[in-house]
């Protein structure tokens, strides 16, 4: 049902070289491997350091998987100057690795941007009722760090809850003579309106709450994303769909992404992910919710996983009042496009010129 | 090349043979050191967890540091300059004990970035065409550039000045002198980067405004010379060489003066955030009085604003600045003030509060400690093996002689021979 809602265009003309070739999920042990090594012979001369590495750990086929596949990916380039042999002996690799890791047959798919594509999100924040479902929902279907020590436990969406100040009459009058004899109003440090100052640890009997409203937010998508910019090996970059991913086996830890995003939208895997056997969740995009490592950065990228096989986002399947909304910028009928041209539509600190493609909007 | 490898070993020979306060000084060090690795090998199993930092505040000691450091770098320059550009002879003298500081400094913040990182073993990645390196795009690739440019300059700057001293040939000045007026500016640059790098991030509304560059060149002009001056002492307390009063004064006055122009920005800063006071002065009120109930840093901070103000009464005062007894409590208490200022003043409250407005506080670990004075230690380590071959040179005790020199423990209670430039 959720399938039909959200599909994704596709012009007839000029089919991405890579994208229809690629399984959308490759076996570990039949697919993936055949194609690494079929490409890899018709890509003839080149011998990056990285495919040579990457092919003998899998024609090897030792029982050690785990060693000779972490091996070769210490040498493995950047995702995104990878032929297209490279990247599926990189996703083939990984495939092996965490299945033998996670005792589940776990695929790591490399669909790449359909053309026409250009995700975008709305979020209508007079429905939100601050249930936290998306959050925790984000959590299962991307892998993310559960564990109990403060920097073991890593979330991407976090709900503000932000209460409703008042203006009272009986305060009016109320006024005091502050600092150098100025006259204040008795209301003067009340809040008023919504207050926009959130907090996301709030532990309600039961939501919606009264006096309180919710923003949930989350990675931005930014068409001018700052945290690109800083990025010194830029492992982190502008998917052609407009989502902006991170190569976690490029990644530095360096953290100036974190530095430099006005969202808070980046989390730090301080130590090896916390991810229960039971819990992990084997589908998975290279660029989207394979697990991490230890000292990589990671964020939300709309469950790539999902969206580039025509469905929503977790979060968005999940939120049970229907705050939340997806699709395709570039389509006119599309539901997130009717939302940008009807309703009353705004972005989060927009002054920061930063052009998130998550959209806030209000009926 | 039989000349150069004979300048090596002596240098190193001399360099490593000295009394039984120098091998306690080392072996101090060496223990640090040890410690440090062992913090290094947590934070590389285990991984940065071992440390205080979260995804809120994922910047701490090692970064402020590493700030801090690239200012002490940058502060050799006020020893280049005059002696180069202003033809003080004074200052000509000690110029490459300057640049050897200048490059331990570098070499400390090059350590920071390794403790710094969450993944060491991939720094390879920022290595132009074997990885990828974001040029013109990213501050931290500016910031990489120039670092390593500097340590260079410096390196051949002053090696190739030691070498001509111990074979006892004349200086290519066709050669020497640009290189040292690109150093000059070069150091400018380092801080200038080093200021973009933080600077130009609006998410961080406590970092983002122009005056960063201005200001942490001024701290580093400052610090700089502190402990420049701190090092002379030392050196002319426990050395053959002396060290002309003329440098040490005219140091002690470029101090002053930046110290005065740094303390005259920080009162700006204060002024404009905290008289409107938006929210965006969060992070300085943080800083100074606390907010939501967590002060954690502010006792940092008007220690740091003590230490400098009475530091920069007490240079001001001919009769305290040129006191023995005197300047080298005035150059601590400065060096102190910066380093908080610079470091835990600067970097920490640029995280407080998240842009989501959450307000959480720092606590460095022991471990996290442990490696940020295990690097400081190994840059003391080598900057006292580098000072002591170049005194060495420079005093004549190591010379080039064919293969054979005479090299005489200088670490007793040799005094003050004056030295004569030759």
């Amino acid at each position: 049902m959720f399938r039909k809602k959200f599909p994704i265009t596709k012009p007839p003309q000029e089919p991405s070289p890579e994208s229809p070739a690629q399984p959308a999920s490759a076996d570990p042990s039949e697919a993936g491997v055949k194609t690494a090594r079929r490409d890899f012979l018709k890509a003839g001369g080149m011998l990056s350091m990285s495919s040579l590495m990457g092919t003998a750990a899998l024609m090897t086929m030792s029982d050690d998987a785990k060693a000779a596949t972490e091996w070769a990916e210490h040498f493995q380039g950047n995702y995104r100057l990878m032929t297209a042999a490279e990247k599926a002996e990189a996703r083939a690799r990984l495939e092996r690795r965490h299945s033998a890791e996670y005792g589940k047959k776990v695929t790591v798919d490399g669909t790449e941007a359909q053309p026409g594509v250009l995700m975008g999100y709305a979020l209508n924040v007079r429905k939100c009722i601050g249930c936290r479902r998306c959050v925790h929902a984000c959590v299962e279907e991307n892998n993310q760090s559960r564990g109990t020590r403060p920097g073991e436990k890593i979330e991407w969406i976090q709900v503000l809850r932000m209460e409703r100040g008042e203006f009272s009459k009986e305060k009016m009058k109320q006024g005091y003579p502050e600092g150098l004899g100025i006259q204040v109003g008795g209301n003067a440090y009340t809040p008023v309106g919504q207050v926009l100052e959130g907090q996301y640890h709030y532990a309600p009997e039961a939501v919606p709450e009264k006096d309180a409203t919710y923003m949930p937010i989350a990675c931005m998508q930014c068409e001018k994303p700052p945290c690109v910019k800083v990025c010194p090996v830029r492992t982190t970059y502008r998917e052609p769909d407009g989502v902006v991913v991170i190569d976690y086996n490029w990644c530095i830890g360096c953290r100036m992404c974190m530095s430099a995003c006005p969202y808070w939208a980046r989390r730090m895997n301080l130590t090896t992910p916390v991810l229960p056997k039971e819990d992990m969740n084997p589908v998975t995009h290279y660029l989207g919710n394979r697990p991490r490592m230890r000292g990589v950065v990671e964020k939300c990228h709309w469950c790539l996983q999902r969206t580039r096989q025509g469905r929503y986002p977790a979060c968005v399947e999940v939120c049970p009042v229907g705050a939340r909304k997806f699709g395709n910028l570039l389509d006119p009928a599309s539901e997130v496009s009717v939302i940008l041209a009807r309703k009353n539509v705004f972005r989060l600190k927009a002054d920061l010129n930063t052009f998130p493609k998550f959209f806030y909007f209000y009926d | 090349m039989h000349k150069l490898i004979n300048f090596a070993s002596d240098y190193m020979c001399y360099a490593l043979k000295g009394g039984t306060k120098f091998y306690a000084w080392m072996g101090f060090l060496a223990v640090l050191i040890a410690y440090a690795l062992y913090g290094f090998y947590l934070q590389n199993t285990e991984g940065q967890i071992v440390t205080g930092l979260t995804s809120q505040i994922h910047d701490g000691l090692y970064l402020a540091n590493l700030v801090f450091l690239v200012g002490v770098a940058a502060g050799a320059v006020t020893i280049v300059f005059p002696a180069y550009v202003s033809h003080n002879k004074a200052m000509h003298e000690v110029t490459v004990l300057g640049e050897m500081l200048a490059i331990s400094a570098v070499l400390m913040v090059m350590l920071f970035v390794f403790a710094h990182m969450g993944r060491p073993d991939r720094l390879w990645h920022m290595i132009p065409y074997i990885g990828i390196y974001n040029m013109p795009g990213s501050m931290l690739a500016w910031d990489v550039l120039v670092l390593n440019g500097y340590l260079l300059l410096n390196f051949t700057c002053a090696f190739y000045y030691l070498y001509a001293k111990y074979t006892g040939s004349e200086v290519n000045k066709k050669v020497f002198m640009p290189l040292v007026y690109i150093s000059i500016v070069w150091a400018l640059s380092i801080h200038t980067v080093t200021a973009f790098m933080i600077a130009t991030m609006p998410a961080r509304p406590m970092w983002f405004h122009s005056m960063m560059p201005i200001r942490f060149i001024m701290t580093a002009f400052a610090a700089g010379p502190c402990l420049i001056i701190l090092i002379f002492l030392i050196i002319r307390k426990n050395t053959r060489m002396w060290i002309q009063d003329e440098a040490i004064q005219l140091l002690s006055t470029i101090i002053t003066w930046c110290l005065g122009i740094a303390l005259f920005l920080t009162m700006s800063e204060i002024v404009v955030e905290l008289y409107a006071r938006t929210e965006h002065a969060n992070g300085l009120y943080y800083l100074m009085f606390g907010l939501h109930g967590l002060t954690g840093l502010v006792p940092w901070f008007w220690s740091a604003l003590a230490f400098m103000i009475i530091a920069f009464v007490m240079f001001l005062v001919p009769a305290i600045r040129t006191h023995p007894k005197w300047l080298p409590v005035a150059c601590v208490l400065a060096f102190a003030g910066i380093w908080i200022e610079k470091g835990m003043g600067l970097i920490v409250p640029g995280f407080i509060p998240t842009p989501i407005g959450e307000v959480t506080e720092y606590y460095p670990t022991l471990i996290e400690v442990g490696v940020t004075l295990g690097n400081w230690a190994l840059g003391f380590f080598i900057l006292t093996i580098l000072l002591k071959g170049a005194i060495g040179i420079l005093i004549g005790e190591v010379k080039y002689q064919g293969g054979a020199t005479k090299s005489n423990d200088v670490t007793g209670s040799g005094k003050t021979v004056a030295y004569e430039a030759s």
